[in-house]
């Protein structure tokens, strides 16, 4: 057993020492006789078991943990997922590849326009596409808009469970900015199913380019304002510091991706190291933390959105014209007066709306890099217009195992801050 | 194509079974038996190096004869090369294959969940439980396709179980005999406890 600490409390009225200090008494029993030691009552013998959530705010969702306790110490954490569980792997088996993009919408439901562009690239490696251009740049602009709002709701939510409102409502007064653009974009705030296999499902409206330069001007400014606000303050480095360290060999050996990785200082982004949308020719640095703690994660979380704005900006000065979607209209539907006055066109409509899009005999394994970390969307195709395996590689959910590694000796309140820097999503944690 | 697949004939000859490709991706499929040990070759040869276990999977193809697969995605940080290893499990046969826990602390979760899945048992796994379904779902492994799209049971048989629920479907064993919890347990629980069973759970009897 541990020895015991005394716990001394000030009384204001038992006035001062010779010193000037307060004159401190012990709480609850008298101070025993010389020589007659008695035996002090056992408090820390037993383990507590406390049930945190489903249904509790600093969860994130529908997560719940069963917590081990010796007084207020972490000894265990077991965490129980599952109460979102939707089945979508099971239920992409069952669809055309283009009617799996709605599914992925409500995975990451924080980032629907990455999980979208994820799927689509995911089938064209499937069949063997090559996207246009203007693509390319589009998606990288809805992959990049992605990372900024996730991680803004991810600053605003962590500021919350450690005790800062303000972050909160500044974070979501400028995510919601880029929801409107989303909006205008994709027609929808949250459910945005922007691609198809092949290309989009819409091009950007008009003004759409002058609103993101704006937006993100003014995301910068803001963020200047909580870098001030939070980066040096003492309660944030406080609670932060030193929590829920991982080193970079456990964090590599449990899997980790993402800023839980990167902030253990483990150099991985899949931008960088599998490049994809031609990540390679932009300009961009990938933050690398030092301590693995929940501040070296905010700090990487922080940095990630800087370089968003960075590579949105290279993205709109290079975006090119000229198509969005592959010419081949056995992949991408043709546009409606067509399908309506020419037969081709008819029946290529058809024939995709009917009997889907047909993928090639194999398996393709496709990641990027998502806000949570590595996405990744691995099929496998018999040849048929419905894959027979869909699977996801889901970034929270392998994060999220190593919870009970890191909170193992820390006080239950720095588990929920622990558990926030994890940036759960617990749409894409149980599918 | 990767020249891991080349090394890997080399070093271990007959035990890989064949080597395809697929979109780029290189595939190497090995024997059951010694997938471990494959695996722990390919993690710690230095110039190999797939430290990295990216995911853990199992595919069922729809051909009823065919045998299920399991998968293991692997990167190698340093070469920024992936590879992908498969096993065949033929269905005549016990569903098993050796837990990679030790190897990479990652497969904890993703086994349990191609177990929770498939149904397929990870040997040496220190905490095989379901994770997305509870742990005492009776209706099997939801995404081997012999299971139907909408589950086997009706919706009011599925509210009449979750109602009926004993506590271990809300607790793991582990959890209900921590502390002084252990000796409040009725007498069964406790002795399946100390025998460490799991997945054994009756159903409950009658209406609620």
């Amino acid at each position: 057993m541990a020895e015991k600490r005394t716990l001394d409390v000030a009384l204001g009225t038992t006035g001062v020492d010779e010193r000037g200090l307060p004159v401190t008494v012990p709480l609850g029993f008298e101070v025993p006789d010389a020589g007659a030691v008695e035996e002090a009552p056992e408090v820390g013998g037993e383990h507590m078991l406390l049930n945190m959530g489903p249904q509790h705010p600093a969860t994130h969702g529908v997560l719940r943990l069963v917590v081990e306790l010796d007084g207020e110490v972490v000894i265990r954490v077991i965490p129980h997922v599952g109460y979102l569980h939707s089945g979508f792997e099971k239920l992409g088996e069952y669809r055309h590849y283009n009617q799996i993009v709605p599914l992925t919408d409500r995975m990451d439901y924080l980032a629907p326009m990455a999980n979208n562009v994820c799927l689509a690239m995911a089938a064209e490696k499937l069949m063997g596409i090559a996207i246009t251009e203007r693509c390319k740049v589009l998606r990288v602009i809805a992959c990049e808009i992605s990372r900024i709002i996730s991680h803004l709701v991810w600053l605003g939510t962590t500021g919350i469970d450690i005790g800062a409102i303000t972050p909160f409502l500044w974070m979501f007064q400028e995510r919601e900015k880029f929801y409107n653009l989303q909006e205008a974009w994709t027609g929808a705030r949250l459910t945005t199913s922007l691609t198809r296999v092949g290309g989009l499902m819409a091009d950007i409206p008009d003004g759409f380019e002058d609103g993101l330069r704006a937006t993100c001007r003014s995301l910068l400014g803001v963020m200047a304002e909580v870098d001030r606000v939070l980066t040096r303050n003492g309660v944030w480095v406080g609670r932060t510091q030193g929590i829920g360290v991982l080193t970079a060999e456990e964090a590599t050996n449990m899997s980790m991706s993402g800023a839980m990785l990167r902030a253990s200082g483990v150099d991985y982004d899949v931008r960088k190291d599998r490049p994809y949308l031609d990540y390679e020719t932009y300009d961009f640095e990938v933050p690398i933390g030092e301590h693995g703690d929940v501040y070296d994660r905010y700090l990487v979380r922080f940095e990630e959105v800087l370089q968003s704005v960075r590579i949105l900006d290279q993205a709109l000065d290079r975006l090119p014209d000229g198509p969005i979607n592959v010419a081949d209209h056995r992949v991408i539907l043709p546009p409606k007066h067509a399908a309506m006055t020419d037969m081709e066109s008819m029946i290529h409509h058809f024939k995709q709306v009917m009997e889907g899009v047909p993928a090639p005999v194999g398996e393709a394994y496709f990641s990027l890099e998502s806000p949570k970390g590595e996405l990744g969307y691995y099929f496998v195709s018999d040849g048929t217009a419905k894959p027979v395996r869909w699977r996801v590689r889901p970034p929270a959910f392998i994060n999220l195992s190593a919870l009970s590694k890191m909170a193992q000796g820390h006080l239950l309140s720095d588990l929920i801050a622990i558990n926030a820097s994890v940036d759960i999503v617990m749409g894409e944690v149980d599918r | 194509m990767n020249p891991s697949a080349d090394a890997l004939e080399r070093h271990f000859g007959s035990a890989i079974r064949r080597v395809t490709e697929s979109c780029g991706d290189t595939i190497v499929y090995v024997e059951l038996g010694r997938l471990r040990e494959i695996l722990a070759w390919l993690k710690d040869t230095p110039d190999q190096a797939y430290i990295y276990l990216v995911d853990v999977t199992a595919v069922e193809y729809r051909e009823p004869e065919r045998p299920l697969e399991v998968v293991y995605e692997l990167f190698a940080f340093s070469r920024k090369v992936g590879l992908r290893v498969k096993a065949e499990l033929p269905k005549d046969q016990p569903l098993e294959v050796d837990s990679m826990v030790p190897l990479w602390a990652g497969a904890n979760w993703l086994e349990r969940e191609v177990y929770d899945m498939f149904g397929i048992t990870f040997r040496g796994h220190p905490d095989l439980r379901r994770i997305l379904m509870w742990e005492t779902y009776a209706e099997g492994y939801p995404l081997r396709k012999d299971f139907p799209l909408r589950g086997r049971f009706s919706r009011s048989e599925q509210v009449r179980q979750a109602l009926n629920a004993n506590p271990e479907a809300h607790y793991s064993l582990e959890e209900l005999g921590i502390a002084e919890s252990y000796q409040e347990l009725p007498a069964d629980m406790r002795g399946r406890l100390a025998r460490g069973e799991r997945g054994q759970i009756a159903e409950p009897k009658g209406g609620a």
